[in-house]
């Protein structure tokens, strides 16, 4: 299991765009996703639940992996953390 | 319950569309909130997966071409939304949740759906966040569009046989949910004559009736009913007695009916030689046969935004111009005015917001060129389908020369566009405006130096000029077409058209009253465009007549103080020279 903080860096915050992006990623590995925000937890595969977290710029998240393939996952969700989602930062 | 022993009930609404039918009843209801809980058997678990699943296609499908043109036509924020929507439609957890919970608990799909996204629903509703709350309702909107799509499906299948179709409202696209093939008849509690229920039934040439009050309360599927859709009178659980009547009465109209045919290809002449031209609104591509059948001299109101109805997304200008094109070609070498989208701003679903007055409101012309986009596809194929030259277009709801003006810049913009890809269309095509705001009736000599024509829309006119909503049972009694003030209106329209050289027809339901015919043509009327099937009833009152009379018939009218005065003075004249033609 992997529990780690990442931090939206892009100015327009967690809106449908990245909240799709996420989920896309996610679904590519068997592990299990979690993500929490402000003690709300939400299953990071579900693009609604993801939506319901709407990040702005800055907050902090914990991101929870649970699988075989946990370290990849973690790796590259971290990845399309830091890199604002492709979008402007 | 047993038929026989049921009471006959007779009930009166207001006629919308003629026709005689006797047949069992069918309640349709509009989606009801409350969801049933129902248990299904295991061997019925596989079925409803399925049902599920293609409801879910069908609402991706809907989702995606919704989405693509609010992408193509209305910009990138319009089009979020179904992005988002989209996105929730596919979400892994959610419906993994439902078809599992389908195979182990065994409840209907409606139920366990409405139950899983009630969760989610919660969810995004607790958000701090104003985002996460306004999800919410992408979330319910698509929760109710799979459900619909639930629904129709099961509502589909249980149509057996044709049916009277009853129910207490109708929208224009809850129509298309029935095959023609299922529909006896409609009717309705709510609604007016003109109503787009109305409109589409006399289309289809289905009878139908609204305004009948309280009929809920008495009717029930696979009840027997009459329908007379002349009088607008039904009659439920019918007696021997009443069935022997109506059978009568449909052959006596069947009749009257045939004894017109000869009239067909004979002009719509007075006996001194005055001519006008009688041509048919149009709705549907299925009636072109049936106008030419009633003898029509082409279209003059082709109402575009049928095309519209039961669609989330408009036409392309490929779709538009193919059917167009079809339609100026059926009737050539008569003529096909086309009238541009006339639409109300909610025809553009993504709007959330509620327009208190919408008749005062975004519609007609307004919305139009708000979308050139959208205006620019319908005028390049109209133009495209120009080339047997027997077109024309109307443009609806004009109050201004402004508006005018800009419609012709458009115009000139999409000749400019086929012109540079070679495209041919007629360089020489007429444009004419829609005469139903008072303020245009007012400076119908000024919109006449602009264009070619002036067509009287007296159902909309009527309405803004008496103040009076044809839509409004309560107040159906004050839509009054033999109103004085309509009456001088209609003779100035005429004036300030003929005055500066263009013609002036009338596509609105009055041009098809056999009461106002004398009196329409006596005001110097050149068009009628009517229904179809009243077509050669009114070419029998004009071949009938002298024009010098239906001006004197129209000076007197002009002198009288109320709509009872006139309509009593009509009603005798009619009776004395016409006593076979039904009047109502």
């Amino acid at each position: 299991m992997i529990e780690q903080e990442v931090t939206i860096r892009n100015r327009a915050g967690l809106h449908t765009r990245p909240a799709a992006a996420i989920v896309k990623l996610a679904a590519k590995f068997k592990s299990e996703f979690f993500i929490e925000k402000d003690s709300f937890q939400i299953n990071g595969k579900s693009i609604i639940g993801v939506m319901t977290l709407a990040a702005e710029q800055g907050s902090k998240l914990r991101v929870r992996f649970d699988g075989p393939d946990e370290k990849e996952a973690y790796q590259a969700m971290s990845e399309l953390f830091e890199s604002g989602f492709g979008e402007p930062i | 319950m047993d038929q026989i022993n049921k009471q006959e009930i007779k009930l009166k609404g207001i006629p919308a569309s003629p026709g005689i039918v006797i047949g069992p009843i069918f309640l349709f209801g509009k989606h009801e909130p409350i969801i049933l809980i129902r248990t299904i058997a295991t061997s019925e678990v596989e079925q409803e997966i399925e049902r599920l699943k293609n409801a879910v296609a069908r609402s991706k499908k809907e989702l995606t071409k919704v989405f693509e043109f609010a992408e193509q036509k209305l910009g990138t924020e319009q089009s979020k939304i179904f992005e988002a929507q989209l996105l929730i439609l596919e979400d892994i957890i959610l419906f993994k949740a439902v078809y599992e919970r389908l195979k182990h608990e065994q409840k209907n799909a409606e139920y366990l759906l409405k139950d899983e996204m009630e969760k989610y629903h919660q969810l995004m509703m607790a958000s701090k966040d104003e985002y996460a709350r306004a999800r919410a309702d992408d979330l319910l909107d698509v929760e109710n569009r799979i459900l619909r799509n639930l629904e129709e499906q099961k509502l589909v299948s249980k149509i057996e046989g044709s049916h009277v179709i009853i129910s207490h409202n109708l929208a224009a696209a809850d129509t298309l949910i029935f095959s023609r093939n299922d529909v006896l008849a409609y009717v309705t509690e709510l609604g007016g004559a003109t109503s787009h229920m109305a409109l589409l039934a006399r289309a289809l040439k289905i009878p139908a009736i609204v305004g009948v009050h309280q009929l809920l309360l008495l009717a029930q599927t696979n009840d027997k009913i009459v329908v007379d859709g002349y009088s607008g009178t039904i009659v439920l659980h019918p007696s021997s007695e009443t069935l022997r009547f109506y059978e009568k009465k449909k052959t006596q109209y069947h009749t009257f009916e045939e004894a017109l045919a000869p009239l067909r290809d004979l002009p719509a002449e007075t006996l001194d030689g005055h001519r006008v031209k009688l041509a048919a609104n149009v709705e549907l591509e299925e009636e072109l046969e049936f106008i030419k059948l009633q003898g029509a001299d082409g279209i003059g109101l082709y109402r575009t935004e049928s095309l519209l109805i039961g669609k989330e997304v408009f036409p392309s200008e490929e779709e538009q111009y193919e059917i167009y094109h079809r339609i100026a070609e059926a009737v050539f070498p008569k003529q096909a005015i086309m009238r541009t989208f006339d639409i109300g701003g909610d025809k553009f679903m993504m709007q959330t917001m509620k327009e208190n007055n919408p008749f005062l409101g975004w519609r007609g012309i307004r919305v139009m060129l708000d979308k050139p986009q959208i205006f620019l596809d319908q005028l390049r194929a109209m133009l495209r389908a120009s080339t047997l030259k027997n077109l024309a277009i109307m443009l609806p709801m004009v109050t201004s020369i402004k508006e005018v003006k800009l419609g012709k810049q458009l115009i000139a913009q999409a000749k400019d566009d086929l012109r540079a890809h070679k495209i041919p269309f007629d360089e020489n095509l007429r444009l004419g405006v829609m005469i139903e705001v008072p303020a245009a009736a007012v400076i119908a000599d000024h919109l006449a130096r602009e264009v070619s024509f002036l067509s009287i829309g007296t159902n909309d006119l009527i309405q803004y000029l008496l103040a009076v909503d044809r839509g409004n049972d309560i107040v159906s009694d004050l839509f009054q077409e033999f109103h004085p003030a309509v009456i001088r209106f209609l003779r100035r329209i005429i004036e300030r058209g003929k005055q500066e050289h263009a013609w002036v027809g009338m596509c609105g339901q009055m041009a098809g009253d056999p009461l106002a015919t004398i009196l329409l043509v006596g005001l110097g009327l050149d068009e009628f465009s009517v229904v179809p099937n009243i077509l050669p009833e009114i070419k029998k009152i004009i071949r009938s007549i002298h024009y010098t009379e239906a001006q004197h018939v129209a000076e007197r009218v002009l002198t009288m103080q109320s709509e009872d005065e006139i309509k009593a003075f009509l009603k005798h004249l009619m009776k004395h020279k016409f006593p076979d033609i039904p009047i109502g």
